[in-house]
Formats: C-alpha cells, sequence, structure tokens
C-alpha cells in the first residue's frame, strides 16, 4: 500500500483534486447532480481525455506530440464525411477515421526515428500538413453524421454516461493489459533512457514507432469522439486540443522527459482541465475573466507541481529534472 | 564546433546548416521568376526584406532561447500584449506617454521574459509548459483589458516609421533586424555571456559546477527574447497602425521553423543568428510565391510543412550519410 502510494503519489493527487472539484461542481451547477449534467460533462472530458492520451504516448518515449490537434481536426473531417451511412458503411468509416488517426502518427514516429528530426519539429511541420489536408477536404465547418450511433456514444447507458464507460473501457481492457506486455514495459524503458534500452538489447527504433503510432491512434479517436458529440466536422480545431492536451499530461503527473507517469494520470489532467472550465462557466466570474482565470489556475497547478524542486537538498539534482 | 580544422578562410558560422536557408532562398526567388518575372524587381525584394523583418526578429531571439535547449511558446501574446501597450499609449494624444510608448512596450517584454525566465530556473518547469502557461495567462489579461474587441489606440508616427519608413530606399525594418540580429551575434560570440549560454545548451550540469550563475544566463536570455517578441509587437502595430486581437498567433510557428531551418538544433548548444536569418527570409519568400501563386491556405499548409520537413531530412541525413 505505502508502495503504491509513494509510486503514484502524482496521480493520486491529481484524482483527489478532481474529485474535489467534481463534487463542487455538481453543487454549483443550477441542474444539480442529474445523468444529463453529467453526460455533458464526460463527453467535453473525454474529448481532451482522449488527446491527452495521446499525448502520453509521444510523451512517456521523451518525445512531444505537436501534432496531435491536428490529427484530431484531421480525422473529425475525415469522419464527418464517412460517418453518415448505416450498418457496413458506418464501421468502413470507424475503421478509416482511426486508421488515419495511425497513419498520422506513424509518419510523424518514421520521420522522428528514421529522419533523426526531434520529435517537437517534425509534429510541428506535420501538423501544418494535416491542417492542410484537412482544410482540402472540408474548407468550412460542416458534414452530417448518423445520430444513432452518435446518441448511442455520447449519451448515456443506464446512467452512466457512456463517455465514462468507454473510458473505463480503455482503462481496464486496453491499458491494464497493455502495460504488462513488452511494449508496455519498453516505452517505458526507452523513455527512461534511450541507451540503457538500446543495451539492453530492446528494438528502440519499434518502440518509438509504436508510440507515435498509439498516439495517432488515439489522436484518431479523439476525432472521431469529438465527430459524435458535435456531429460535423470542422478543420479548425486543432490549436486549442495540441496546448490543452500538454497541459494535461503535465497536471496528471506525467513528467515531459519521459519515462515517468501514467495513461490514467493523462486522463485525470485532462479531466481537471475541463471541470475547471466548466466550473468557471457556472462560477458568475465575468466571461470576459474567464480566459484569465484558466491561465492563471494553469500556471499556479504546474507551478505547485513543480515546487518539491524548491526542497531539494542537492543542488545539483535540479538539474537532472 | 564539429570541424576543428577549417577548409577555408570562411569563419565558423558560415557552414552548410546556415547556408542553406540562403540556398534555399535563391532557389525560390530563381525558380518562381521563370512564371512570375516580376519577383525579381527591386519593390518586390525590398517589400520582402521589409516582411521578412517581423519574423526575423522574433526569430533572433528565439535563436538564444533555442540555444539554451529551451523554447518560448509566449511568443504571440507577448508580441501581442506589447503592441497593444504601445498602440494605447501612442494613442492617447499626451505627449509624454506617446514618447514612452516603445520604451513601456519593450519593459513589458522584459518583464514576460523574466519571469519566463524565474519559472524555468528556478522552478524547473519545462520551459515549454511554463512559457505557454504564460501565453494564455497574456491572453487572458489583454481579453479582459480590451473586451474581447480590437484594443483602441493607434500607432505612433515613430512605429509607422520603423515598420514602413526606407532609409537610403532600403527599409527601416529591415535595418533594425540586422541591427539587432547583429548585436545579438556579436553578444553570443564575443562575450562571456554568449559562451556560457551557449554551453549551457549542451550541459547545464557542468557550466553550473564551473562556477556560472546558470540561473542568471538562461532569465536574460529569455528576457532578451521576450524583449525581442515585444519589439515585433511595436514594429506590427506600427506596420497595421494598430494593433488586434491574436496577431501574434500566426508567428508562434514560423519563428521556430525559421531558427531550426537556419541550422540551430532544437536540443541546444549548436546553431547561431545567421542562419535563423536566412531561416526568416526563407520562410517569407516561401508564403509570399506560394500567395503570388495563388494557391488555397490549405495547399500552402501542406506545401509549408512538406518543405520544412524536407529540408530538416536533408541536414540530419547528410550529417549521418
Amino acid at each position: 500500500m505505502r508502495d503504491f502510494v509513494t509510486a503514484y503519489r502524482r496521480e493520486l493527487i491529481a484524482a483527489a483534486v478532481l474529485a474535489a472539484l467534481l463534487v463542487f461542481y455538481l453543487i454549483t451547477h443550477p441542474r444539480g447532480a442529474s445523468t444529463y449534467v453529467l453526460t455533458i460533462w464526460a463527453n467535453q472530458c473525454a474529448i481532451l481525455g482522449l488527446v491527452a492520451i495521446a499525448q502520453f504516448f509521444a510523451v512517456v518515449v521523451r518525445g512531444i506530440d505537436l501534432s496531435v490537434g491536428a490529427i484530431m481536426a484531421l480525422t473529425n473531417v475525415v469522419g464527418s464525411h464517412l460517418l453518415s451511412g448505416t450498418g457496413i458503411d458506418l464501421a468502413f468509416g470507424v475503421i478509416v477515421v482511426v486508421a488515419t488517426g495511425a497513419a498520422c502518427g506513424l509518419l510523424n514516429g518514421l520521420l522522428v526515428v528514421y529522419g533523426r528530426i526531434q520529435p517537437i519539429v517534425v509534429t510541428l511541420s506535420s501538423a501544418s500538413i494535416f491542417v492542410g489536408l484537412a482544410l482540402i477536404l472540408r474548407p468550412t465547418p460542416g458534414g452530417r453524421v448518423n445520430y444513432d450511433i452518435a446518441d448511442a456514444m455520447t449519451l448515456d447507458l443506464f446512467g452512466i454516461p457512456t463517455a465514462l464507460v468507454l473510458i473505463a473501457i480503455i482503462i481496464f481492457a486496453f491499458w491494464l493489459p497493455f502495460r504488462r506486455t513488452g511494449l508496455g514495459l519498453g516505452i517505458y524503458a526507452v523513455g527512461s533512457s534511450q541507451q540503457a534500452a538500446f543495451q539492453s538489447g530492446m528494438p528502440v527504433a519499434t518502440i518509438r514507432l509504436a508510440a507515435f503510432t498509439l498516439a495517432g491512434v488515439f489522436a484518431g479517436l479523439a476525432g472521431l469522439f469529438y465527430t459524435f458529440v458535435t456531429t460535423t466536422g470542422d478543420a479548425g480545431i486543432a490549436p486549442n486540443f495540441t496546448l490543452n492536451s500538454i497541459a494535461a499530461v503535465v497536471l496528471g503527473g506525467v513528467l515531459l522527459r519521459g519515462g515517468t507517469g501514467t495513461l490514467i494520470g493523462a486522463l485525470i489532467g485532462a479531466f481537471i482541465l475541463k471541470t475547471i472550465a466548466s466550473l468557471m462557466f457556472f462560477s458568475g466570474i465575468p466571461s470576459l475573466a474567464q480566459p484569465l482565470f484558466e491561465g492563471l489556475i494553469l500556471a499556479v497547478a504546474i507551478a505547485v507541481g513543480a515546487a518539491d524542486v524548491l526542497r531539494s537538498k542537492h543542488r545539483l539534482e535540479v538539474f537532472g529534472r | 564546433m564539429t570541424t576543428l580544422v577549417k577548409p577555408s578562410q570562411l569563419p565558423a558560422w558560415v557552414n552548410i546548416e546556415s547556408l542553406l536557408p540562403y540556398i534555399g532562398t535563391i532557389l525560390l526567388i530563381v525558380g518562381a521568376s521563370f512564371t512570375f518575372p516580376q519577383v525579381l524587381s527591386i519593390d518586390y525584394l525590398s517589400q520582402q526584406l521589409q516582411i521578412a523583418a517581423f519574423l526575423g526578429i522574433l526569430a533572433a531571439g528565439a535563436t538564444l532561447v533555442i540555444l539554451l535547449g529551451h523554447i518560448d511558446l509566449s511568443v504571440p501574446w507577448t508580441l501581442n500584449g506589447a503592441a497593444i501597450v504601445a498602440t494605447a499609449m501612442a494613442g492617447s494624444g499626451n505627449e509624454i506617454l506617446i514618447a514612452c510608448a516603445i520604451p513601456a512596450a519593450l519593459l513589458f517584454g522584459a518583464v514576460v521574459g523574466a519571469i519566463n525566465g524565474l519559472g524555468v530556473t528556478i522552478l524547473r518547469i519545462p520551459s515549454m509548459v511554463w512559457t505557454l502557461a504564460m501565453n494564455s495567462i497574456l491572453l487572458g489579461i489583454s481579453v479582459l483589458n480590451t473586451g474581447g474587441f480590437n484594443p483602441k489606440g493607434e500607432s505612433s508616427a515613430t512605429m509607422s516609421w520603423l515598420a514602413s519608413g526606407t532609409v537610403a530606399s532600403i527599409p527601416v525594418a529591415f535595418l533594425v533586424w540586422m541591427t539587432i540580429s547583429t548585436a545579438l551575434a556579436l553578444l553570443m560570440m564575443r562575450t562571456g555571456y554568449g559562451r556560457y549560454l551557449r554551453s549551457i545548451g549542451f550541459n547545464e550540469r557542468a557550466v553550473y559546477l564551473s562556477g556560472v550563475s546558470t540561473k542568471t544566463v538562461v532569465t536574460g536570455a529569455f528576457m532578451i527574447a521576450g524583449v525581442c517578441s515585444a519589439f515585433a509587437g511595436v514594429m506590427l502595430a506600427g506596420y497595421a497602425n494598430q494593433a488586434y486581437q491574436s496577431m501574434g498567433d500566426p508567428f508562434l510557428l514560423p519563428t521556430i521553423a525559421a531558427v531550426v531551418i537556419g541550422g540551430t538544433s532544437i536540443l541546444g548548444g549548436r546553431g547561431g543568428l545567421f542562419g535563423s536569418i536566412g531561416g526568416a527570409l526563407f520562410i517569407t519568400i516561401l508564403n509570399s510565391i506560394l500567395s503570388v501563386m495563388q494557391i488555397s491556405d490549405a495547399w500552402r499548409s501542406i506545401v509549408f510543412g512538406v518543405i520544412i520537413l524536407a529540408m530538416l531530412l536533408f541536414q540530419t541525413l547528410r550529417k549521418r550519410g
């Protein structure tokens, strides 16, 4: 138990903050705690949560993905073209949307691993390409989505928001088993020390490639879910989501130097960010002051998270961070 | 740094990496002149030098930060904030305030840079996250300040002259850019400060152990970058004769791209201002030629991304090959 608390200190603090925020949100919400309120909240959180997961996979291998928002925009636009059918057409559409995300992530990975360009620069440039493609496919927001599936994905299941069920599936059916696989351990090994991982005979190139592809897949899932929530395609959503995804992973205790943090932490970070934004909406703070408060809260949260550096006894220790 | 024996009499900062953007610029102009002969006219070229100055000044400041191995994502709203400060003071009608407009804007940039630097050095927050948070705080302040509308005020005569004036038919903006770049290049090459700065990009711990106050050096670099962003904001406001919301947003990615294309390593230590000048020229000319060709924003975005990736691939693969 003690080990668990020490190992997951950052996640536990973040989870406690989230719980407090959520209770506060439900109390202040004019319509009170109801499935309806929770569903809307969960949908917003799940979108950012999926992008944060994408960012997590890039960050954990000591990379960064500034194209997650762009991949999301592209997959959202692709979805708005392909998700209006039924049955097999719809299934095909979903697969193409996620595959688009995977292909974008793979491209990033190839350029990082074999092109030997720094991830930040690769994804900065590829984001420009993805947004361009999204704009070609849909110059102005629009499109149509099959309402049956959109409703099924964004309403509730026996009183529990579907978005939360989907998140639970990702955690229990994907993340927890995944972490025990070779790849799941490998991303941490590569993130902690690429050289040590290489010298232990790990396929470093493959692992980094897989991590960036997974980032693309989850950005694609975010785009897919965004399509279900908004039922339109919009090529202009990229910048906001990219920046928030970085803030979310940092809030969730994922260190940008790689090798630490969990997918669950990234999710919690995203949920915290969105809950704060929703709280602000009902808090009575003048709407013009809200961006400032969001920025301040973000800065304070990050500063508090970093404050234990001030306690470090050994001055040289701080340079490892 | 890499070659101890120089093959020719060229100074060390003229190498393939830093010359590549210049070669690219010339190829672009020559290539475009076949279809659009007007790009070879003096008017067109001097106009490009004027426009490149905004990006170039931003890139000059960003070069210092990137040489440290850090990054400044607060460029857009530092620029915007400085423009708002400058135009508000210049449009006030008060003689003293008008005279103080530009110094006040630059002071604003220095203060933002100092906060950036202190968060990065004292709290050891990754610059990517901290400057991002600063950017959203600045956005919040200016939204609150201007009420979401375009800020009131106008540029002073000096600001307009800096942006659009000419001296002996050379754009003043270009001269200002060259002055700033030369000054910073001399700072980097001829002073202890510059050497410390570059060394921190290689190994901060070693520089710290050599007795250098790394905090001062890093904070100083962020302040210089802040002042450069503010200066670009002042000039951009002079160019448009006003400040407007989100005027800095389109500059963030091109600034980083200009520095990186110029051969400065995003990991720090390697590179310099000479390359960044070429990078800013290349990106400006590329943008301009793409708009002369009247291709859509979407394709422009794609071509932009592909060309930057291609140049970076060329640089890294050449080193390895």
